[in-house]
């Protein structure tokens, strides 16, 4: 699923990453736990979460995920930003639940990793 | 190569950032992406240990052209009960802690699966000192 459709399905809006919106992605893990976010093996995967925080862009960044939602339109800060610049992940911030979103990309394709 | 970082307890913004250091090194070095990765996942969770649980720490890297070496060492409280420590879902993490998203109680079970070798040692009252060894295959 490209993140052009991800955005339209959740009505997300991209923070930063925004010349990415043509990139594809198959899988999504949600949580707000950073700890079960170290443990997914695979790489590429976007990341929904409603931790928005230094720390949740930290452990994308040592998960090498590429993209993450942040839900209920909480606020990307300027450090969470610079992470995500030097890092290369793209941040997209709805304001739909961390369920809502999980089950709306799920019944449009999105695979869980587990 | 050796790269040597302090880390200070309660930093939560800096937690992570000698992880990201040791991981652009290793990217520079050309290292596999999945072994990057279970380097990068371990550390990472061991440092914010030293933040979450210790007043203060250091990390040592030593890294060969065979693998890297990783040791820990923090003053604080010390693990009174290590195998209760690496149960799967167990943790003492602080509110604050449990807020930036950690205190999951899958920190050391993950730098465990993480490592090739992995060893604790902790002192009650003085601190825990850990070494990581993963190789580079």
């Amino acid at each position: 699923m490209k993140i052009s459709e991800i955005c339209s399905l959740i009505d997300g809006v991209v923070v930063i990453g925004d010349s990415r919106l043509d990139d594809e992605v198959e899988y999504a893990f949600a949580s707000d736990l950073m700890s079960d976010v170290l443990t997914v093996k695979i790489q590429n995967f976007i990341l929904l979460t409603g931790l928005c925080n230094i720390q949740s862009v930290r452990t994308a960044e040592m998960s090498d995920v590429p993209y993450m939602i942040v839900c209920r339109n909480k606020q990307v800060t300027p450090d969470m930003l610079e992470i995500a610049e030097e890092s290369n992940i793209v941040i997209i911030c709805t304001q739909y639940s961390l369920f809502r979103c999980a089950g709306v990309l799920y019944t449009n394709g999105l695979k869980p990793v587990y | 190569m050796h790269l040597e970082f302090k880390v200070e307890g309660g930093d939560f913004s800096n937690a992570g950032s000698a992880s990201s250091q040791i991981k652009r090194v290793l990217k520079q070095l050309n290292i596999d992406p999945s072994v990057i990765k279970r380097v990068v996942v371990a550390l990472y969770e061991a440092e914010v240990n030293i933040v979450a649980h210790a007043y203060r720490g250091r990390i040592d890297a030593y890294i060969s052209s065979s693998g890297i070496v990783l040791k820990l060492e923090d003053e604080g409280p010390g693990i009174p009960d290590v195998g209760k420590a690496m149960t799967k879902g167990f943790s003492t993490a602080s509110k604050e802690v449990r807020e930036m998203g950690f205190g999951a109680g899958m920190g050391l079970p993950n730098i465990s699966d993480n490592s090739d070798v992995f060893t604790i040692d902790t002192i009650v009252g003085k601190g825990t000192s850990l070494n990581i060894e993963i190789k580079f295959r």
